[in-house]
């Protein structure tokens, strides 16, 4: 058992089965998107607006971008935890792993934040 | 005449690895990669590689072959060598004690790690524990491993966290165990490989169903255990 705190489920198989779930939400958001662009290939601001305005696509909207945060996080730490060690580049690999996790939590909390703002702002 | 290259190093004379190159008249015979090294061996007693059953059964001579990991004695010169040559490595990703010499050391202790024995405290029967035919052939497939280490030492999680991932080779002796009808420690063994390294950091490239010299499949018993996982814990 290897003890970890940065993650984001704190458990192994809680974090696969987010990867996982998030990637489905995604999917089902761009297949969604796809398919109004398939049915309505140009459509106009009001067209636009209205969509976006229903109550059920901002809360799909805002899954899918919570998805999309929480699949970048898991992501970007797998990722860090791999190529940023002490093993591959020596002492300072902590201080620089910590500084690019929160670096990504930074980022994804600002477009996180701004995504909600534009969605209910509209 | 064929060309065969071979990584060297003895840290006691070498300040670092380099690539010796030979020349060995195989005249024409398909022998095994573990026969070319015995060949140049008997030219140059200091080149240095473990073997010893000589039929693949003891896991001893896993080297990089032209760069494919594999045993050298069931490794025929036909399906090693390309544009007439042949390029010997140690096996990647763990220290190198001397030439094709590799120190196995992390690659026990991941096998350690996942208590590769039966547990069982429930008492004795008189003669054996028996088990069904069907649940016996569980475990076909997972039994066979011989610890040779070329599957984990060609999966990049276990190169960059050798510490903390399992590796393929560990992982399927995990499941070996998990999935034997005579262990009760399921759900100790399930409890001790929930984190994000021990299982999870294998992402299914399966370079270790490539490599596998006995025709293994680490990848689908590590896809048993994520189920197993889930299934205990949702």
């Amino acid at each position: 058992m290897v003890t970890t705190v940065t993650n984001l489920g704190r458990s192994g198989l809680s974090d696969w089965l987010m990867q996982r779930l998030s990637a489905a939400v995604m999917t089902a958001y761009l297949l969604f998107i796809l398919g109004y662009f398939f049915i309505n290939p140009s459509p106009n601001y009001e067209q636009w607006v209205s969509l976006h305005s229903a109550l059920p696509m901002r809360l799909f909207s805002l899954l899918t971008i919570l998805s999309i945060a929480a699949h970048a996080w898991i992501g970007i730490w797998c990722v860090l935890t791999d190529y940023v060690t002490v093993r591959l580049i020596g002492p300072k690999a902590t201080a620089i792993r910590l500084f690019f996790q929160l670096i990504t939590i930074a980022i994804t909390l600002f477009y996180t934040i701004w995504a909600i703002d534009i969605l209910w702002g509209i | 005449m064929l060309e065969v290259s071979i990584y060297r190093y003895n840290p006691e004379v070498d300040a670092e690895p380099y690539m010796q190159d030979f020349t060995l008249d195989t005249q024409g015979k398909d022998i095994m990669v573990l026969d070319v090294l015995e060949k140049l061996k008997a030219e140059d007693p200091t080149l240095t590689f473990r073997r010893s059953c000589r039929e693949g059964v003891c896991g001893s001579d896993g080297v990089n072959i032209s760069g494919k990991n594999g045993l050298a004695c069931i490794t025929p010169l036909s399906a090693a060598v390309k544009n007439n040559k042949l390029v010997i490595r140690p096996l990647p990703g763990l220290p190198v004690i001397r030439d094709l010499v590799i120190d196995m050391s992390q690659f026990y202790a991941q096998y350690e790690k996942i208590q590769p024995y039966l547990i069982n405290n429930t008492p004795a029967p008189a003669i054996e524990r028996l088990q069904s035919p069907e649940e016996r052939a569980k475990l076909d497939g997972l039994y066979e491993c011989i610890l040779c280490a070329c599957c984990s030492t060609a999966c990049p999680s276990f190169w960059w966290n050798p510490d903390k991932f399992i590796g393929p080779a560990g992982l399927l002796q995990a499941y070996r165990f998990l999935a034997d009808s005579r262990d009760t420690a399921t759900e100790e063994r399930l409890a001790k490989l929930d984190d994000p390294f021990s299982v999870f950091r294998c992402h299914g490239i399966m370079n270790c169903v490539q490599v596998c010299p006995k025709g293994l499949n680490p990848t689908k018993a590590i896809g048993h255990i994520r189920n197993m996982l889930l299934t205990s814990a949702t």
